[in-house]
């Protein structure tokens, strides 16, 4: 037998294989890879080594806990999945049993062999060599306690749309401080841009507009609206984050929001923002009448003071005299302990699709164009009319999955916009009369009651054809298309192309990440899919936590998204933040570096690696020393130091070291008794 | 070198970014050779070049080393330490006589499970093109579980 370096060889290990039902035992032999280890592993102090279809049921914990107590094992190595799904699990189990939690290993066998192999036994192999590198490791792992660090009971929320509202609410009604930044003048976000939400056909201003009123009065809300998040510092429990106020121009503590600077303003300006471009607001503004909060803003870019010198009319007409031109931007610090992002969504831009004409046919409408069209305190006060203004469509053709499911732009289903196309046909038959075509892939009506309201729609006389439009175009070739907008089309159920002229054509398009969603989720230190979304925990079994620790996620930034969703996942991260708040402290895994001091030749190589600041130096003894407290656990230090004097907890040398050494044990073995000799 | 010459190869992966990645190609049954045991370190910046060294003398032909990429570590800006690191360590290995390409770093962020399958299967690849390493045997049947530190010292 070959001699190992490494531990006592006096621990009494105990090795689980699970079967994940077919998931691993489906392509790993997992009864031989038991067998095994408890054959060829025993000198390395395996003493028991068993496979069972879950490991993490109960009974399959029951069987680890019972051969702790019974054979009185000292460490135990899980073979299943990855440990970030199951590893609290079997760590929880060992605790119960008496054993350090931290005694335990987790390997994964599934993420990383049975799923990702088809060569069975290839795979069985690889399954044994990652199994004999737990087992080296854990016998170098050491009992530890988990860190506690306080939570400070304030929350920062980014983003003011429905999701962020409701987060913040729902935690201020606990009773706790709320920071709630929003980069547009007011809260509300997308949702106080439509005119009715589907399937109940509810008018958003009317559900949405209290909540924003219970934000802009809540005694535990700081309502920081035209201000963005500029640096993020610290870790969860305590954020320190700098928030830039910009420049209202606008003494909040004096404006009454009476609204005569912006009825005064003789500077029109097309909102390209919350009007989609299709209506007008001043240089002075509050983006809608409900705004929350009631302050406009002065858009420095266009004012004609600002611009020109001159003018100054908001300042003479203000009867408080709440006009002050000599604002700058404010930077705000604030502590707090959690972060939610409800950071939302933009619109795929239309123009990019263009055999949809979008930007170059007038009539073609984008459909938050045709949500502003359609709301009754919108431009044209709810009136569904062509780009002139003045005509009604005859015929309207709306377009699904514009942008999605579409390889050329994206490919995820943007989520809404079959309900979003349904509803537009029902109003448009509603309040027009006109014949309404739908253009669609599929239908995905599946929340509740969206089909019935699909159903609604087909009843009242909306049109649909399946298949995804080719082209929509004004070049007219057969009678009756003068004039008209052309939808070329392959009708797929009736197996054959189409050419539908209507007057009006509106383009569900899809919803996109934020243009600068990956810079945000830099700046949090979170990170995004290929897609652009923020990435949560887990998909299905963590979709409000991210990554980061402290940081949460609610609504569309995570992912497209209806309101119903967006409002539970905006509950959903402040019910998470809250639990964190109630119990004052959490614990954090105990990665972390310490120096041993009579090993320190004060070398001050580790010295400048540490971003966190958590290394000191101590001139005095000429040694240096790690401050647990700022230590995050990256363990860059601990490779640097050329003394070998700091070591790291739950990754040490001589943790990594074994496991390679296991790892490569059938390597090292065939070395050391070389099969037939290779030619 | 025969034709049945399978490379074993040690990768090293990060705690948040490419072990998350090999997760992600596990959950999607994204597919790449078995040629390759992962071990998981908290940050690319904690692997110590003795590791890469220690993962040789066990008997690997080859180390792939995976982090966040540049601008996205969860520890800031650990990864370009990694990333010093490993331009020295490969020119050390050449005076050592071994073949540079044996050690490879390659960014993946947690959202890159294709992207860490290819990487995967192209090292394979290439190392099975080079043929195996064979440390211990060129050491002369020196132990292949000789202290890490005195292979370093051996051989610097």
């Amino acid at each position: 037998m070959t001699q190992h370096n490494g531990h006592t060889g006096q621990e009494r290990i105990g090795v689980y294989v699970c079967h994940c039902g077919s998931n691993i035992a489906g392509t790993i032999d997992v009864e031989a890879v038991a067998l095994w280890a408890a054959e060829h592993l025993n000198h390395r102090g395996v003493v028991i080594a068993r496979d069972y279809k879950f490991m993490c049921s109960s009974l399959g914990q029951e069987l680890i806990e019972k051969d702790i107590k019974e054979l009185g094992l000292t460490r135990v190595v899980v073979a299943a999945c990855s440990p970030h799904l199951h590893e609290q699990t079997f760590r929880v189990a060992c605790h119960r049993a008496g054993l350090n939690p931290y005694l335990c290993e987790l390997v994964s066998i599934r993420e990383q062999a049975s799923w990702v192999h088809t060569d069975k036994k290839a795979a069985t192999e690889k399954a044994k060599a990652i199994i004999s590198g737990g087992v080296e490791r854990v016998a170098w792992h050491a009992p530890l306690e988990p860190l506690h660090v306080p939570i400070h009971p304030a929350t920062l929320v980014v983003g003011g749309g429905i999701a962020g509202i409701q987060a913040a609410l729902e935690i201020a009604d606990a009773g706790f401080p709320v920071y709630l930044v929003e980069r547009e003048p007011s809260i509300g976000g997308h949702m106080a841009q439509f005119d009715k939400t589907f399937p109940t056909m509810d008018c958003a201003a009317c559900i949405l507009t209290p909540r924003m009123v219970s934000v802009g009065t809540h005694p535990n809300i700081t309502l920081l609206t035209w201000s963005e998040v500029s640096d993020v510092q610290g870790y969860v429990g305590n954020f320190t984050v700098t928030i830039r106020k910009k420049a209202r121009y606008i003494k909040e503590d004096l404006c009454t929001g009476c609204g005569i600077c912006q009825e005064k303003c003789p500077k029109k300006v097309i909102d390209e923002v919350f009007e989609a471009g299709l209506g007008y607001r001043k240089a002075v503004y509050t983006p809608f009448p409900q705004a929350v909060p009631k302050y406009p803003v002065i858009d420095r870019e266009n004012c004609t003071y600002f611009q020109k010198g001159t003018c100054r009319a908001c300042e003479k007409l203000c009867p408080t005299e709440a006009i002050d031109f000599g604002q700058t931007d404010e930077l705000l610090t604030v502590q707090v302990g959690n972060i939610i992002l409800a950071t939302g969504f933009d619109i795929l831009d239309a123009r990019r699709i263009g055999q949809y004409g979008y930007g170059r046919l007038a009539n073609v409408f984008t459909s938050l164009e045709f949500e502003r069209l359609s709301n009754a305190a919108g431009p044209t006060n709810g009136q569904i009319v062509l780009r002139d203004g003045v005509t009604h469509p005859q015929t309207v053709g709306i377009i699904h999955c514009a942008g999605s499911r579409d390889r050329n732009f994206n490919n995820y289903c943007s989520a809404i916009c079959c309900m979003q196309s349904l509803k537009f046909a029902h109003l448009v038959r509603e309040r027009t009369g006109a014949t309404v075509y739908n253009f669609y892939i599929d239908i995905r009506t599946t929340a509740k009651a969206y089909d019935e309201f699909y159903q609604r729609v087909l009843d009242d006389g909306a049109i649909l054809i399946r298949g995804r439009v080719a082209e929509v175009t004004d070049a007219a070739r057969l009678p009756g298309e003068e004039g008209k907008l052309i939808i070329q089309v392959e009708d797929t159920l009736a197996g054959k192309q189409r050419r539908i002229p209507v007057d009006m054509v509106v383009l569900s398009v899809g919803l996109e990440p934020r243009h600068d969603a990956k810079e945000v989720a830099h700046r949090f230190g979170i990170s995004c899919s290929s897609d652009g979304w923020i990435i949560e925990k887990h998909p299905k079994l963590d979709p409000v936590a991210t990554m980061t620790e402290g940081v949460f996620v609610a609504g569309c930034a995570q992912g497209p998204k209806d309101i119903p969703s967006t409002v539970a996942q905006g509950a959903a991260a402040a019910a998470r933040v809250l639990a964190r708040i109630q119990q004052k402290e959490i614990a954090l895994e105990p990665v972390r570096a310490s120096v041993d001091e009579n090993k320190c030749s004060g070398c001050r190589i580790c010295n400048g690696l540490c971003p966190f600041n958590a290394i000191i130096f101590h001139e005095d003894r000429m040694v240096t020393e790690i401050n647990p407290a700022l230590c995050q656990g990256c363990g860059t230090c601990v490779a640097a130091c050329p003394a070998g004097a700091i070591s790291g907890t739950v990754f040490s040398n001589e943790q990594v070291l074994a496991q390679i050494e296991g790892l490569l044990l059938d390597v090292a073995r065939r070395a050391i008794a070389p099969e037939p000799a290779p030619v | 070198m025969t034709d049945s010459f399978e490379p074993v190869l040690i990768g090293f992966t990060c705690n948040w970014c490419s072990y998350r990645a090999a997760d992600l190609a596990g959950t999607a049954r994204v597919k790449y050779p078995p040629n390759i045991r992962l071990l998981r370190l908290m940050c690319s910046g904690r692997l110590d070049p003795t590791f890469v060294l220690k993962a040789l003398a066990s008997g690997a032909d080859g180390v792939l080393i995976t982090g966040c990429h540049p601008g996205e570590c969860h520890y800031l800006e650990q990864n370009y330490k990694a990333l010093r690191r490993y331009l020295l360590l490969r020119r050390m290995l050449a005076q050592m006589g071994i073949e540079p390409e044996r050690v490879k770093l390659v960014w993946a962020s947690a959202a890159e499970g294709v992207k860490l399958a290819e990487e995967i299967t192209r090292m394979v690849e290439d190392v099975r093109a080079l043929g195996p390493l064979n440390w211990p045997q060129r050491h002369n049947g020196a132990a292949p579980h000789a202290d890490a530190t005195a292979i370093k010292e051996g051989t610097a």
